[in-house]
């Protein structure tokens, strides 16, 4: 494989910054939202033991070993997830591999754009003294206007307000910001937003935690105390089961596998393609744990302290009914909110930290499919951006329209963002430590290393990070394939909305691996011409 | 809460802020840190440019 070292490439123009983008496009809304539900439903403070070990044995791990892989791809020339495991592996067959971190992103923005256009909905909302839904009726009334307000009421409802669908407007003005960063490039656009955007989110995640740990049962006119919301959280006994009996149950390690996935992003085609634009010479090593061990921070240390002690507060035990990633926000919190003395400004700040949260996440679900376009059919910065533009806004459509009961949202979630990302993890685990020289992949990992790596983690990469997510996913097959608790989800893709939504599926998938083809006979004749 | 409970919330928060900012620090400090900023282009190669 040649090198194409001396193309002009695009680098991160500081290393704050990659660190910056990397974290901003892991901390989202599964730190603030998702995590704090998984928790309660999970066991209480025992479902963190599978989360450290979780985080410890594959989201650290697969996180380095994509790093040097994609900081590798770079160094030979390539940006994008298809180009980057074709020139590691050395085989056309290889770009194939990147054929899941690049539709998995794509798809994610698909919905994800649609939630980032509520949270600035529900902020501006707030910023005006509007609080959504009249929460005086209770947190039923807030469910109701937050239904209506993403459309889950039925399918079409946004559209059928037309212009004058304030949820659409909202989904556009974050379509459209997003695009605008991605057109202004790495450094002037994603890197640029990501020195902003996360000292704000940082500033706003600590003035919510200071406002909730200092919350009284005077000022919620309840029973409760922060201390009891904190124990509603974190005690290891839950009522009804046992510590022994909790860590015993395989779906509890499968909710904290999954969590760390879903929150670090890893195999998600984020960090590889981030890292290939980090010099040859650069250290990745305590980048890539600096970027993990922050998300992490914002997870536990932030998400973990602030949604439910105030959620229990105001809603005591009941708050567990209501605990969902998409309930404990956007139904449960405006009832706190609405309660809470100055609501309307922490209201504020809680849904903008949100937001800026979102919009650091999807716009590196952009970057992966922007740099195929443009490596691998050469197409110039507006063209790409332009093609990307439609496709997405064809799939954020079709999510926005089959709204009812959060239908296309929810299977895009699942089949991108948990089968397609398993798949993809076990394919670079083994790709990385049994496929490629283990040896110069750990090599890799070390060049330029600004830290003392582990002597443990040759061993674990390559023996109980496969074995782990091998485990994971057999019984992830087992739970969500062959014995599901709600329902078939192949079933539930051969009638209705399901089958646009396996027909929107399979053409994204047939769509970019003709890119990707395109790609290497490209690549092949940039190849032979030099 | 219970003493289990207040255990595990600490050992899980303070870890996490522990080794959140001891790589922040790291970062920050390590001398040779400064010198890997790089800016080789500061913006799009074809930002620019007018697409044929």
């Amino acid at each position: 494989m040649n090198e194409l070292q001396n193309q002009p490439r695009e680098n991160w123009n500081s290393r704050i910054g990659v660190i910056l983008a990397v974290m901003g496009s892991a901390v989202g809304l599964g730190n603030f939202l998702r995590f704090p539900g998984q928790v309660i439903q999970h066991g209480g403070g025992t479902f963190m033991i599978p989360y450290i070990c979780a985080f410890l044995l594959l989201g650290i791990p697969i996180a380095w070993s994509e790093w040097a892989m994609g900081r590798r791809g770079g160094r030979l020339g390539y940006n994008s997830p298809p180009g980057i495991f074709r020139a590691v592996t050395g085989k056309d067959s290889g770009a194939f591999l990147g054929l899941f971190p690049v539709i998995t992103p794509v798809m994610i923005y698909m919905y994800y754009v649609c939630v980032e256009g509520w949270c600035l909905g529900y902020a501006i909302y707030y910023l005006f003294g509007r609080s959504p839904g009249g929460a005086e009726d209770g947190v039923e009334a807030t469910g109701q206007f937050f239904s209506q307000f993403a459309g889950a009421t039925g399918n079409g409802t946004l559209f059928e307000a037309g212009a004058t669908s304030p949820t659409l407007w909202f989904i556009i003005a974050c379509f459209v910001l997003n695009f605008f960063l991605i057109y202004r490039g790495l450094t002037k656009g994603i890197e640029w937003f990501c020195k902003l955007a996360m000292p704000a989110l940082f500033v706003c995640a600590v003035i919510i935690l200071l406002r909730v740990l200092t919350l009284t049962p005077e000022a919620t006119g309840g029973e409760h105390t922060v201390t009891e919301g904190l124990g509603f959280m974190w005690n290891p006994v839950q009522p009804g089961t046992s510590f022994w009996e909790t860590l015993g149950d395989s779906s509890v390690w499968l909710a904290a596998a999954g969590q760390v996935f879903f929150s670090t992003s890893v195999a998600f085609g984020l960090i590889v393609t981030y890292a290939s634009y980090v010099r040859s010479d650069d250290d990745v090593a305590l980048s890539s744990l600096t970027a993990a061990s922050g998300n992490g921070f914002c997870e536990v240390a932030l998400g973990g302290l602030m949604i439910v002690p105030a959620a229990f507060m105001f809603l005591g035990p009941a708050f567990r009914e209501t605990s969902g990633t998409f309930s404990a926000g956007f139904q449960a919190l405006p009832y706190v909110f609405e309660q809470m003395a100055y609501g309307d400004l922490f209201g504020f700040i809680f849904f903008f930290l949100l937001f800026l949260a979102a919009v650091t996440s999807s716009l590196s679900m952009l970057q992966p499919a922007i740099a195929l376009f443009e490596e691998g059919l050469g197409l110039k910065r507006r063209a790409s951006v332009t093609l990307l533009g439609f496709i997405t806004a064809v799939g954020a459509s079709f999510v926005a329209y089959f709204s009812k009961g959060m239908f296309a949202l929810d299977t895009f979630d699942f089949w991108a963002a948990q089968v397609f990302v398993l798949m993809m993890a076990i394919a670079q685990v083994i790709l990385f430590g049994w496929v490629l020289n283990f040896k110069e992949g750990i090599e890799e990992i070390k060049r330029g290393a600004e830290m003392k790596l582990p002597r443990i983690l040759p061993f674990v990469l390559r023996y109980i990070t496969p074995v782990y997510l091998i485990a994971v996913f057999v019984l992830w097959i087992y739970q969500n394939l062959i014995s599901p608790k709600e329902g078939s989800r192949i079933a539930a893709l051969t009638e209705g909305t399901g089958l646009y939504c396996l027909y929107f599926i399979l053409g994204i998938i047939a769509f970019f691996s003709l890119i990707i083809a395109q790609s290497i006979t490209r690549w092949r004749k940039k190849e032979a011409q030099q | 809460m219970t003493q289990a409970g207040w255990i595990i919330m600490s050992l899980a928060v303070g870890g996490m802020t522990f080794l959140a900012g001891w790589c922040t620090l790291k970062v920050i400090f390590t001398p040779s840190a400064s010198e890997h900023l790089h800016s080789q282009a500061d913006e799009p190669p074809d930002v620019h440019d007018e697409d044929e």
